[in-house]
């Protein structure tokens, strides 16, 4: 099974207002298709590791690796690249883009990427759509749909380079029960019909239980 | 590698979902540039009137007989008082005549010269005007009258009457303003006028000059070359100035030096004769480009500021665009791009309502004793103002953005996701 992410001896420490070793040799793999979890208590440095999986956080020692390349110390604008085609994001807030339809939103990672023809971004963009079921609000301004809407449109926006993996950050933890069990069936879905590796940050028990795989965390280990 | 496409794309959703902040800072530049091309216009061509009412009249050499006492008297060449104090009292001129000796070959050979435009001779003589018995002081001056209207521009100042009018009647002359007036005299009238010696000739007038300058308009007369020699009963070459119109008024006062050591003749260039004028046209020139910057400066605090606050609210959009693979120089160019457009957009208008005010005042009725042909304000329409505006325009909105741009390229999304 090949191993989408993997990072070795990962350290981070928070120098101000004092040195802090927030992350202590983290050492860790996620499969191919696989669906995991990282589960801790608050302050414990999960979403700090998430971020440095990410690209985005690049003020860390140690070594990561995406789809077996190392990219630590690689420059912004590959970083940026790598994160555009082979990293999908979704945060506890929707992050869409206001003045932009659905449509736009969900098209915009692609049309940076720029390997496809509009047309065929496009497509692409609906099929994505089609998969969360909000095909019909692909024309509607990002501003005018519902909280469980734009969880979904920020899904699709993930999806739509068709990542390597895609992250979370408390992806439910601004959705009432109703829609947090949506978001985690349609994951659950992309892990089981496309393949595709999740890696999710979260710190409510129920859906963590229902992943493959939990990644325990306290002060700044992995347990 | 930047797709331009998907960036002004973003930049164009952003302004246009704003469209009311994006006009207040388009406006800034808009009224910056608009100002600085009708000041400017205005300005120079205001600039251009006055320098021409001075230079089309002025010639760049003029040339005569100066009456003074030589410079080196008789006794300075005793050498046997030579350590000694001397005192001369009751020093004459030395006797000379006015006219300028030889001419008409000095006019040809200044003609033959490559930088000179044009060198025509005049004769200044004292005259009376004769109404009834009263004698009014005053100038005849000969000239060549189709020269004088190329190289001087001489027709501007003709209320009635041409050039050609002139120098196609013997006996004309074309009577000042002033004398016109004081003598109820018009076109088509006769007037005698009489030398110093006493010889009374009667002349037709064929025109009316006026300069604006009352005090010259109430003496000064002209009429042909031919004419004024043999009222002053002179020869055919007697000429008392010779103008000289340049094709470059730089070269004016070494030309001058030239000519009074070659020729041994007054020779005055007219940047001597005129020395205030062209601290006027830089202090215009000046106050023009001070106040357009101002105004440029102005408006490009107001893009910095819309720029500024676009930013901060879209602190969000832009920790997204960059977590899904945008680069720090994509954002800072959809910023950047935001404020060129700003830019353009506002600096086309400033010259299109710059060009319009232009040809607003090109139509204000201005009227002037000084310059008779002048019926309206001058305005200097120049290509190059337009240019340099509109350069102006992306100059100072590229500043105006820059900043701004540059903040946005380096936030950090992990900050603003976290931070949420």
């Amino acid at each position: 099974m090949s191993v989408v992410l993997e990072t070795k001896h990962v350290n981070k420490y928070f120098k101000k207002p004092v040195l802090f070793h927030v992350l202590k040799n983290i050492n860790i793999k996620v499969n191919k298709g696989e669906f995991a979890s990282i589960m801790g208590k608050s302050g414990c440095g999960k979403s700090t590791l998430l971020y440095i999986l990410s690209t985005m956080d690049t003020d860390y020692e140690g070594e990561l690796y995406i789809n077996n390349e190392l990219i630590s110390g690689e420059s912004g604008d590959k970083l940026s690249y790598i994160r555009n085609k082979h990293i999908g994001f979704v945060f506890q807030f929707h992050y869409l883009l206001s003045e932009f339809t659905v449509l736009e939103n969900v098209m915009l990672p692609a049309k940076k990427l720029g390997e496809k023809s509009l047309k065929e971004i496009e497509q692409d963009a609906y099929q994505k759509l089609k998969i969360l079921d909000i095909e019909h609000l692909a024309k509607k301004r990002a501003s005018r749909i519902s909280g469980g809407e734009k969880q979904r449109v920020a899904i699709a926006r993930a999806l739509i380079n068709n990542p390597s993996i895609i992250m979370g950050d408390e992806p439910t933890g601004n959705l009432d029960s109703h829609n947090a069990e949506n978001v985690f069936n349609i994951f659950k879905r992309l892990s089981v019909d496309e393949g595709l590796s999740l890696l999710i940050v979260t710190h409510d028990t129920d859906f963590a239980n229902k992943t493959d795989r939990i990644i325990q965390m306290s002060d700044g280990e992995i347990i | 590698m930047i797709n331009w496409k998907v960036i002004l794309n973003i930049a164009k959703i952003h302004l246009v979902t704003r469209i009311k902040q994006t006009s207040i800072a388009a406006l800034g530049v808009t009224f910056g540039i608009g100002a600085y091309i009708t000041l400017v216009s205005f300005m120079t061509g205001l600039n251009a009137m006055l320098d021409n009412l001075i230079l089309n009249q002025t010639p760049h050499i003029h040339i005569y007989n100066e009456i003074e006492p030589s410079k080196q008297q008789p006794l300075d060449l005793y050498d046997k008082v030579g350590n000694s104090f001397k005192v001369i009292h009751s020093i004459k001129p030395k006797l000379s005549q006015k006219k300028i000796h030889n001419a008409l070959p000095i006019i040809k050979y200044l003609n033959e010269d490559d930088n000179v435009k044009g060198a025509i001779p005049q004769i200044k003589a004292q005259i009376f005007y004769i109404a009834g018995s009263i004698e009014l002081g005053g100038n005849l001056t000969g000239i060549n009258a189709l020269d004088e209207a190329r190289f001087f521009n001489f027709q501007n100042y003709l209320v009635k009457g041409s050039t050609e009018d002139l120098h196609n009647i013997t006996n004309g002359i074309l009577l000042g303003s002033g004398v016109a007036d004081k003598m109820s005299l018009d076109v088509g009238d006769r007037v005698q006028i009489s030398t110093i010696k006493g010889d009374i000739f009667p002349l037709k007038i064929v025109g009316i000059y006026q300069s604006g300058l009352a005090e010259i308009d109430a003496i000064q007369s002209f009429a042909n070359l031919k004419t004024v020699q043999r009222i002053l009963g002179e020869a055919e070459n007697y000429i008392t100035d010779i103008n000289v119109k340049l094709h470059d008024m730089e070269l004016a006062f070494d030309m001058s030096q030239k000519i009074e050591k070659q020729f041994k003749l007054k020779a005055i260039d007219i940047k001597t004769a005129n020395a205030q004028f062209e601290t006027g046209t830089s202090i215009r020139n000046i106050i023009t480009y001070a106040v357009s910057i101002t105004l440029l400066i102005v408006a490009g605090f107001g893009i910095y500021n819309i720029l500024n606050m676009l930013i901060y609210e879209k602190m969000n959009d832009i920790a997204i665009l960059k977590a899904t693979g945008f680069s720090g120089k994509d954002v800072q160019m959809i910023f950047m791009s935001q404020a060129m457009i700003i830019g353009i957009v506002g600096g086309v208008l400033g010259l299109i309502i710059g060009f319009g005010l232009s040809l607003l005042i090109n139509n204000v009725p201005f009227e002037t004793e000084a310059l008779p042909t002048i019926k309206t304000f001058p305005v200097n329409f120049n290509g190059w103002f337009y240019l340099i505006g509109f350069v102006f325009a992306l100059i100072s909105t590229f500043f105006a953005g820059y900043l701004p741009a540059k903040k946005a390229k380096k936030i950090d999304p992990v900050k603003i996701i976290r931070g949420q």
